[in-house]
């Protein structure tokens, strides 16, 4: 077992105006779950190609343990890896798949067959171990994927995307079975994802990637209750966080008829903030105080309702930039939801806000 | 095609509202299946005339095959054996010879070629593409403008004559065909599998004898095909580089005098040069088959 440390690690392809990692500096502790998580183009796919060895790197160091493995080619560095298309080798039974790995390193024969026979014991693969890839379901060449990396037991599982080939219902499966696999295994793994929900459920700590900088790194429940910034306040979360930009006023923040309290240490002199509230932060005001929303769409989860609404006065920032103007989105009680057209008064829950610099997008207090 | 014809009347012999597209696409595929009928028939019709001529008496030679059909009895098989036995040179003989060319001819660039494609597709290192462009490049050089030159230098090592000199000849101009033919088909195999084995600590060496090769079957598949019946038809080459050791095709065309007689001969003996060719390519053409890659990756 090791941890695992970038240390400034930077990857520019050449010809490119800028790196596509820019000094990233992340610790991982031993037998941890890290996730990488961002959206498409981020470089957490390369990021974690740079830890197996597939990408150069450019500057900076990798650090497996104690061991400087930037230079190392990828046999050597003690790693398995879990592909998202799996890469297995079509002509090579189950059996074969899993104990190439070993075969190569010169392991003995019968050695070779007692973990793969326990590896296949733990994903229930048994039954099929003389099968060929072909011959074997998504989720069951995923879990051979899988298989191959525990019958090695690397110092670090490398894990690319493992679930986007696998449809919606075994995926949620899939995932809490990797999750309490790893946790059994005790070995540390990096698994990279595009999606948060991914990230939070399992990970141990998160770490969200943007345009190859490190956003931030922390535990799921922490980065949800404090994001450092806009671009993470807004990725993690789903339903997404409400953004606005709201004037600075005596004593906060208006947000439409309604002062949220907020320090003048914490604005520092700023005219305008970002403003960000879940939708389950607000509660509906009876007395008529709070932001005055009109409800133009109520989705009934049963449980929970979520409306959609255009607030009086306030303006959505466009995150993703993508142009579309987003709707304001509470969470409501699911038994007693307003009615569309319907006019409803917002009121956050005190300590639930988030404060952001309207130009840098940092954190302000907090 | 035949899958696909017998499904497409169930499917027109099932519902109404899909009938009508069934019984449309059947109709299209019974199109089809005559044109293709028809183009076999065509093109095997010569073939089959052949067949029939080598096994008719000399005596009948100068009246088409076809009068085989009003005159059934009158076959032998005399032809066959005065082919194989008599004349300059037997074709027993000239059937080891031209395996002697042939199988190392095949197998020889196929394996070279294998390296080479491993290497331009999988390994990185300076002038790359210039090298590829070039080697491919050679395809447009003909064997006939490079016999003299290469006849001189053989002569140099003393190698005219001798099995080697056209061995070398067929591996170097079969090269370039095959280096671009499997490189492509290389090109196509998923690049995690190869990045998979890079982890799994396989280096080169494992990585192109233990995955790529397997994975590569129908591309060498149908090049073997290729080379095989081309090294096997040549007579060329053979004529040039190989005297005194006659291959089939050298010993076919002793059979037939200058005159044009020994014509009864002719057709047995092209038909016993047929022979491999045809076992060659019905034992390989299963390889030919897509899908040796399916499982590998997702889909």
């Amino acid at each position: 077992m090791a941890t695992v440390t970038f240390k400034d690690a930077t990857r520019h392809y050449p010809g490119n105006p800028k790196p596509t990692i820019d000094k990233l500096n992340i610790d991982i502790n031993d037998g941890e779950l890290m996730v990488f998580v961002g959206p498409s183009g981020c470089g957490k796919s390369t990021s974690l190609r740079m830890l197996a060895g597939l990408e150069e790197v450019n500057g900076g160091q990798i650090f497996i343990g104690d061991r400087d493995v930037t230079n190392l080619s990828p046999k050597d560095r003690d790693v398995a890896m879990v592909f998202q298309n799996y890469a297995l080798y079509p002509h090579m039974s189950v059996a074969d798949n899993m104990g190439f790995a070993l075969k190569i390193a010169g392991v003995a024969k019968d050695e070779i067959k007692k973990r793969v026979d326990e590896a296949a014991k733990i994903l229930d693969l048994a039954p099929y171990l003389e099968r060929k890839p072909k011959a074997l379901s998504g989720g069951q060449r995923q879990r051979v994927a899988m298989g191959r990396a525990i019958v090695r037991s690397p110092q670090v599982f490398l894990m690319d995307e493992p679930l986007s080939n696998l449809d919606a219902k075994l995926r949620v499966q899939t995932r809490t079975q990797i999750a309490s696999l790893q946790r059994r295994l005790g070995v540390t793994t990096l698994y990279v994802t595009h999606d948060q929900t991914e990230a939070m459920t399992m990970g141990d700590r998160v770490a969200v990637l943007k345009d190859g900088y490190l956003m931030q790194c922390d535990a799921p429940r922490y980065m949800y209750d404090h994001p450092n910034n806009v671009f993470v306040a807004g990725f993690i979360g789903s339903p997404a966080m409400n953004l606005l930009d709201l004037p600075v006023v005596d004593g906060g923040v208006k947000l439409g008829g309604y002062v949220v309290p907020v320090s003048r240490e914490d604005l520092g002199g700023a005219t305008h903030v970002t403003y960000g509230i879940r939708p389950e932060d607000m509660d509906l005001s009876t007395d008529g105080t709070g932001l005055e929303l009109v409800v133009d769409v109520v989705e009934e989860l049963g449980a929970d309702a979520y409306i959609y609404g255009t607030a009086a006065g306030v303006n959505q920032i466009d995150t993703d930039g993508d142009g579309g103007s987003k709707p304001f989105l509470a969470r409501v009680d699911g038994r007693r939801p307003p009615k569309r057209g319907e006019t409803v008064h917002l009121k956050p829950k005190p300590n639930h806000s988030h404060v952001f610099n309207a130009d840098s997008g940092q954190r302000l207090g907090k | 095609m035949s899958a696909s014809a017998t499904s497409v009347p169930q499917v027109g012999s099932g519902k109404a509202p899909k009938g009508k597209v069934g019984a449309k696409a059947s109709q299209a595929s019974w199109v089809v299946k005559a044109v293709v009928w028809i183009i076999v028939f065509l093109w095997t019709l010569p073939t089959i005339g052949l067949l029939v001529t080598s096994f008719r008496p000399t005596t009948a030679q100068f009246n088409g095959w076809w009068n085989v059909i009003t005159n059934p009895t009158q076959l032998t098989i005399q032809n066959y054996q005065d082919a194989l036995t008599t004349g300059s040179n037997p074709m027993g003989g000239a059937f080891l010879n031209s395996l002697a060319v042939a199988i190392p001819a095949t197998i020889i660039p196929i394996l070279i070629a294998a390296f080479a494609a491993y290497a331009f597709t999988f390994m990185d290192f300076p002038g790359k593409n210039v090298l590829f462009i070039v080697i491919v490049g050679l395809l447009v050089i003909p064997n006939q403008a490079a016999f003299v030159p290469l006849f001189r230098l053989f002569n140099l090592f003393h190698l005219n004559g001798t099995f080697l000199a056209v061995w070398l000849v067929h591996i170097g101009f079969g090269m370039p065909l095959a280096v671009y033919i499997l490189r492509n088909y290389m090109g196509t195999l998923p690049k995690a599998v190869i990045e998979s084995a890079k982890i799994d600590g396989a280096s080169h060496f494992t990585t192109f004898w233990r995955l790529i090769i397997p994975m590569s079957y129908p591309a060498l598949a149908s090049f073997a095909i290729f080379q095989f019946l081309w090294v096997w038809n040549d007579l060329f080459v053979a004529l040039i580089f190989l005297q005194g050791e006659p291959v089939m095709t050298v010993a076919l065309k002793a059979l037939m005098g200058q005159q044009g007689q020994g014509y009864a001969l002719l057709t047995a003996g092209t038909f016993v040069t047929m022979l491999l060719p045809l076992v060659v390519f019905v034992s390989l053409q299963r390889y030919f088959i897509r899908g040796m890659t399916s499982g590998a990756v997702k889909g």
